[in-house]
């Protein structure tokens, strides 16, 4: 079976169908002073499809995802959003055109609750003025049953219910990473990022994270980015694959294009210099 | 029941009513310093300024008469009306908010992400600037606050603790007052911060900046409204301090005050600053009237500060304040 990938969409081996751009990257180069972290740089991510930019550490994945994220703002290039450009932007516009992350560290809200942090990521949703919320009456009230139903949606989907009224500090480095994609995702989300979601993980959570990453792209339809630098993850997971090295692209295709590829050989395996 | 008993205990009563307008400072500071890491030095001035905002549009008083006077020649002073204290307090409020709108945009916006003593140094900056800029506003003499709160001796309390006792309490009227007014302000704030949109965004981005803008929260508009009730708790606490002493810029100094009711209650919990607050009040009275007496008096003046060193040296988190934990 041969697939078009320049269609305006097309349907996968196993069934799911990738539609039209949703972001665009065009000749993007960031500069940290003298620095170059990211070097006219041009992708394209497609909606539905699972995204993966891998590289070797300080190839300039975590650089490209905040200024997808709006995090940092590229000196040269265009960001196209779903057809438009996208003018100069703080995150947390980005973050209400529907754009949701995850980071590298894990950046959550230690103090909260999980159920209170993944309600956090629905806080644009909710648009009852204070006056509502005081009286919490009609729209207020609507407002936040529904947003508590959606989190729940989420919450049983990650599995994470039996520590949803524990405060996020107390939990372990797995289940953060987890409560961290459970917020993202509970924004409902046109295209979310993931940055290194399976970074300091062990075998068994690997394969949960893989999988529900791959879920989330099934059930959801939710288009998503993600960093990796474990390959042999990515390759299982993705649709289509960027490589980096040393803030340039050295590579873009399928998973076996990039594997076949000389130049990821190269960066990855390292290249004698005779 | 012994005399001595009777005296402690009206003093205990009264030291905790002036523990209460200690808490009502401190919470000031807790605020902002949740919400954004800074330590507001200029908090103190923010009181000021809100009590002489009270009474100057109260009392229908001409902002900058001196400096409008000087340079035209005039002799202006008063608008000749005055203006019905629920307008006037919510005029004040109006004014607040600007101050924390004009502070976010002209101050804290150009300091973003510069280490904390920076933002320290900046509002120190602040604190002198309002020092002459709210004398200039409003000018410099002694202001009479008068909101009409109640004051005095409560005679209830005096015939009904004397009925019982044989000895009447006195506890003041606008002590009461104030009580009433901390508590009925920490539970909306409380409830604001728990129960809203709005205070949960504030609670997000008092605990991670990345995060919070990760889900679309403006950290600048956060901000602005932190501020904004960090100014209306100090019009609150303007009021109080205001009506009870008179409203002039030495007021700013009651601020110090709530330097060691943070270091008691910790500085990031609300809950601390008013607990905080009350033990400091009823501490420096108690100690002022059991110990006073033995080295000369005037206790009150270092007492608060020597129960903060105290407390530094074996909880230096606070009674209340998040637990200090270093990982190497």
């Amino acid at each position: 079976m041969t697939t078009d990938m320049n269609a305006d969409s097309y349907v996968t081996e196993d069934g799911r169908t990738i539609g039209p751009v949703v972001m665009d990257l065009k000749n993007i180069t960031l500069r940290f002073g003298g620095v170059v972290a990211i070097k006219d740089i041009s992708f394209d991510i497609r909606e539905g499809e699972i995204r993966a930019i891998i590289g070797p550490n300080g190839a300039g994945k975590s650089s490209m995802l905040n200024v997808i994220s709006g995090f940092y703002k590229p000196q040269e290039g265009e960001v196209w959003f779903r057809g438009s450009k996208r003018p100069p932007m703080r995150p947390y516009q980005v973050a209400r055109q529907g754009l949701a992350r995850t980071f590298q560290n894990i950046a959550l809200f230690e103090g909260m609750t999980v159920l209170d942090n993944i309600m956090t990521g629905r806080l644009n949703k909710m648009n009852a003025n204070l006056f509502q919320q005081a009286i919490w009456k009609g729209k207020a009230e609507r407002e936040e049953l529904e947003n508590r139903e959606a989190c729940e949606k989420v919450i049983d989907f990650l599995e994470i219910q039996h520590i949803r009224k524990t405060p996020v500090g107390r939990l372990p480095y797995g289940l953060k990473k987890r409560v961290e994609l459970a917020r993202a995702l509970a924004a409902e989300p046109s295209l979310l990022l993931l940055d290194e979601p399976m970074a300091g993980m062990n075998v068994e959570e690997k394969e949960d994270m893989s999988r529900f990453i791959l879920d989330m792209n099934d059930e959801f339809g939710t288009t998503i980015a993600l960093i990796e630098h474990d390959m042999g993850v990515v390759m299982d997971l993705s649709d289509r694959v960027v490589v980096m090295d040393y803030g340039k692209k050295i590579g873009d295709g399928t998973p076996d294009e990039v594997r076949n590829n000389q130049d990821v050989i190269d960066a990855y395996l390292g290249v004698s210099h005779d | 029941m012994p005399e001595q008993l009777l005296f402690a205990m009206e003093v205990t009563l009264n030291g905790l009513m002036a523990g209460v307008l200690y808490a009502l400072v401190a919470l000031g500071f807790v605020l902002i310093f949740k919400a954004s890491g800074i330590f507001n030095f200029a908090q103190g001035m923010l009181v000021v300024f809100a009590a002489m905002t009270l009474v100057g549009v109260q009392t229908g008083q001409i902002p900058f008469a001196h400096l409008i006077n000087t340079i035209f020649g005039t002799k202006v002073h008063h608008f000749g009306w005055t203006v019905p204290t629920i307008l006037a307090i919510i005029v004040a409020g109006a004014a607040m908010v600007f101050v924390a709108w004009v502070i976010e945009k002209y101050i804290l916006q150009h300091l973003i992400g510069q280490p904390d003593i920076i933002l320290f140094m900046a509002t120190i900056g602040m604190w002198y600037f309002m020092h002459g800029f709210a004398p200039l506003m409003w000018g410099s003499e002694v202001m009479k606050l008068d909101v009409g709160l109640a004051q005095g001796i409560n005679e209830t309390i005096d015939t009904t603790t004397y009925n019982w006792f044989g000895y009447g309490f006195f506890i003041d009227n606008l002590d009461i007052v104030a009580a009433i007014v901390a508590a009925l302000l920490v539970t909306a704030l409380v409830l604001f911060s728990q129960y809203t949109k709005q205070g949960r965004a504030l609670r997000a981005v008092a605990d991670d900046h990345s995060a919070a803008l990760s889900v679309g929260i403006s950290l600048r508009f956060i901000w602005v409204l932190v501020w904004s009730i960090a100014g209306f708790v100090a019009l609150v606490a303007g009021i109080m301090w205001g009506s009870k002493s008179g409203v002039q810029i030495s007021l700013a100094e009651v601020a110090l005050k709530a330097l060691p009711v943070l270091m008691l209650g910790g500085f990031t919990s609300i809950p601390g600053a008013i607990i905080g607050g009350l033990i400091i009040g009823v501490g420096e009275q108690l100690f002022e009237f059991a110990v006073g007496p033995l080295v000369g008096g005037a206790t009150q003046a270092w007492f608060a500060y020597v129960l903060a060193l105290v407390f530094l040296i074996f909880r230096p988190q606070g009674l209340f304040g998040e637990k200090i934990i270093e990982r190497v």
